[in-house]
């Protein structure tokens, strides 16, 4: 008689809204792997058009409240190549250290909040906290100075005011950064210990072979420049986003799956970034790296924790490196003229690669965008994860198989808000 | 020290339409509280932070997001049902969001400009608050609301308090603050004077307008507002495009921002493979 079981999940927690998955099992062997997103979509493509270009940064802001600076950067960006202007200079390491708060923030809410209690068995911080209050402690505060970062730049840790095309409404005033030093200064360390934390977790051995897409720029680690490269050899400018990459629609998902063209499905985020630019980490994460085991290529994506927890390190030690050395602007944004034109960016949002392009007219007004977010790009590459993860532990019982399914989604810290433009579990075996 | 435990803690639940995740992300950014506060009350379903849930009633339910599609319609319900206290957070939950720019459009061509194949797509006209849908025993305004706010309500809740929170104008924190008008000093269009305080005035801070992302304050004057505006030299386009951003279906700021809308999505087939 033909084995059909069935595991579902209704709805997926700890990743950012809603969708589900469902796994076909038949005589043991996966058939189908799919993940549903059924976050309502809201269609921020659609009503940017007829909206002035200065209302970019705030309106897609509003795509994710978890990583709304990196919504703002590659809307500046892509804004600013329309209109032919450049932003450099201290301007330019202001929205750096702005970008650093939010990865810190983001990333440390997914390492200790979201993807630890996995690990040590828990089903969340807060149950984790009462047999670990001073791990959990640390998360939260190391958080909170990410958050501070965000603040102190931009005015509020979600849906920042103060981002503008060309910089700034005003400059962060040098005592109000300074005085966060001491307190990076405790998250640099406390980074580090994370990094040693989570090195010592027990990862399955798994293993995979996606092609990685990272910006890569000739000396820093990536944020809002460089090249688009990949480990298949890529190597093109932002704005040929377009050519290179395509975005399909598939039924079970709201979210558009995006792929190579004429190559398939890549995988974005921090594993990408740290594979394609291991060389441009600082000399301290590139140690506390070593210390943790990895080596230049990291390709388990249960240790996405311990590269997460490396980039969160080298954005402390970056950040307190700006504050340091920050003197208020001259002038706090960059002056433009409207013209028309078209424009594209990408930047490395904490979970990959965002790609924005606007077309202006000459009053300024927004005539088409187009918004890739890096959950969308990743779609393709959890379904592959999946399919291999389900098959090598097709034995295990349901409740077990189910919160490992749930874990391997969680490797890649899915944005489900950004990508509608995503999770519940259901496995299906017969 | 008391031993928690041994109190019966009033039980929340977040639910989640449609949004960004940033208000219910307000918890977790509690850094401080939220350790203490699940001494207080019991967080018994929270998706985005556990995969432990408790089963209702709740006695305190917190909705994030609009209703835009008719599953959602159904569910919100369910919510209401199982929820002692029902309270919503945030401009989408309380007035449609910034996805209610599609309530002015046709969403056919909205669905056709972001979509290749729009027949997957099940949406509803409209992006509507949860008032339209079910009783709402309080509103928290924002987009995003704001921590200590937050906090507030939910503690006033839990102790069988009704929340209070300031329904005045931004222009009164904004001077509280003791910042200089953006408006006067620098002509500068500001949203000040018909937006609900709670952002501390922000903006004004940082010196720029306020772009009313706490919604309309109790018996705002958008239209006096608009005339003022005017005088500063903020042409038609850019007066609507100001009162439709996140609060664009608040009855106080609807038909004020309508122009803003009707131009949109002239071309909706300008971007499809």
């Amino acid at each position: 008689m033909p084995e059909r079981r069935r595991i579902q999940v209704e709805a997926l927690a700890r990743v950012e809204g809603e969708g589900g998955m469902n796994v076909v099992v038949r005589d043991g062997q996966v058939e189908d792997v799919k993940l549903r997103i059924y976050e309502p979509p809201r269609f921020f493509e659609a009503f940017l058009r007829g909206r002035s270009h200065t209302e970019a940064p705030d309106i897609t802001a509003r795509i994710c409240g978890i990583c709304p600076v990196a919504y703002q950067m590659s809307a500046v960006h892509a804004v600013e190549a329309a209109l032919g202007i450049r932003v450099d200079g201290p301007l330019r390491m202001l929205r750096r250290l702005l970008y650093c708060g939010e990865w810190i923030e983001s990333h440390v809410l997914h390492v200790y909040m979201l993807h630890l209690p996995d690990f040590l068995g828990y089903e969340d911080a807060i149950r984790l906290a009462r047999d670990q209050r001073e791990v959990v402690e640390r998360g939260l505060r190391l958080k909170k100075a990410g958050n501070s970062l965000v603040t102190a730049v931009a005015g509020r840790e979600i849906h920042p005011i103060n981002v503008r095309v060309g910089g700034f409404y005003r400059a962060p005033r040098k005592r109000d950064l300074r005085a966060l030093r001491d307190e990076l200064a405790w998250a640099r360390d406390a980074a580090l210990e994370t990094v040693r934390l989570v090195a010592g977790l027990d990862f399955p051995d798994f293993v995979c072979d996606h092609e990685f897409v990272a910006l890569q720029h000739p000396d820093e680690y990536p944020f809002c420049d460089g090249e688009i490269v990949s480990t298949g050899g890529m190597r093109i400018a932002a704005s040929a986003f377009e050519e290179h990459f395509e975005e399909m629609h598939v039924e079970h998902s709201n979210a558009l799956h995006a792929r190579i063209r004429g190559r398939g499905r890549y995988f974005v985020g921090p594993q990408a970034r740290y594979n394609l630019n291991f060389e441009r980490l600082s000399s301290v994460a590139r140690q506390a790296a070593g210390e943790a085991g990895l080596g230049a290529e990291c390709r388990n994506p249960f240790q996405s924790i311990v590269v997460r927890a490396i980039e969160t390190l080298q954005v402390c030690d970056e950040a307190l490196h700006i504050v340091e050395e920050y003197e208020e602007p001259d002038a706090p944004f960059v002056e433009h003229e409207v013209r028309a034109g078209w424009g594209a960016a990408c930047t490395e949002a904490p979970r990959g690669l965002l790609y924005h392009a606007y077309e202006i007219d000459d009053e300024g007004s927004i005539t088409s965008a187009r918004i890739v977010p890096p959950t969308s790009q990743n779609q393709a590459t959890i379904e592959d994860d999946l399919h291999r993860f389900v098959q090598q532990h097709v034995t295990l019982g349901d409740e077990e198989l189910t919160w490992k399914c749930e874990q391997a989604i969680r490797n890649y810290d899915p944005c489900i808000s950004c990508a509608t433009h995503f999770l519940k579990l259901e496995v299906e075996r017969r | 020290m008391a031993a928690p435990e041994q109190r019966v803690r009033p039980k929340v639940a977040v639910w989640k339409f449609a949004s960004c995740d940033g208000c219910q992300l307000r918890l977790l950014d509690c850094e401080d509280e939220l350790l203490p506060i699940s001494d207080t009350i019991e967080i018994a379903h929270f998706l985005e932070a556990s995969r432990a849930t408790v089963e209702g009633p709740y006695d305190l339910s917190l909705v994030e997001g609009s209703i835009t599609t008719p599953h959602d319609a159904e569910r919100i319900r369910e919510v209401r049902a199982c929820s002692r206290k029902l309270v919503t957070i945030g401009a989408c939950a309380t007035a449609g969001g910034i996805q209610s720019l599609k309530n002015f459009g046709r969403v056919e061509e909205f669905v056709r400009a972001v979509y290749a194949s729009p027949e997957y797509i099940d949406t509803l006209a409209t992006s509507t608050p949860i008032s339209a849908h079910v009783q709402v025993d309080f509103e928290l305004q924002g987009c995003p609301i704001d921590k200590a706010q937050l906090l507030h309500v939910v503690l006033a809740f839990a102790n069988g308090r009704e929340p209070d929170l300031p329904r005045h104008s931004v222009c009164v924190e904004c001077k509280q603050a003791g910042h200089v008008c953006v408006m006067v000093s620098q002509g500068t269009p500001c949203l000040g004077p018909v937006t609900q305080a709670g952002c501390g005035a922000l903006c004004p801070g940082w010196s720029r307008g306020c772009y009313g992302c706490f919604g309309p304050m109790e018996s705002p004057r958008p239209a006096a507002l608009g005339a003022t505006l005017a005088a500063l030299g903020a042409d038609e386009r850019d007066r609507r495009r100001l009162f439709s951003t996140f609060y664009a279906n608040a009855p106080a700021f609807r038909e004020h921002g309508r122009g803003a809308r009707d131009r949109q999505v002239s071309d909706p087939a300008g971007d499809e493979d």
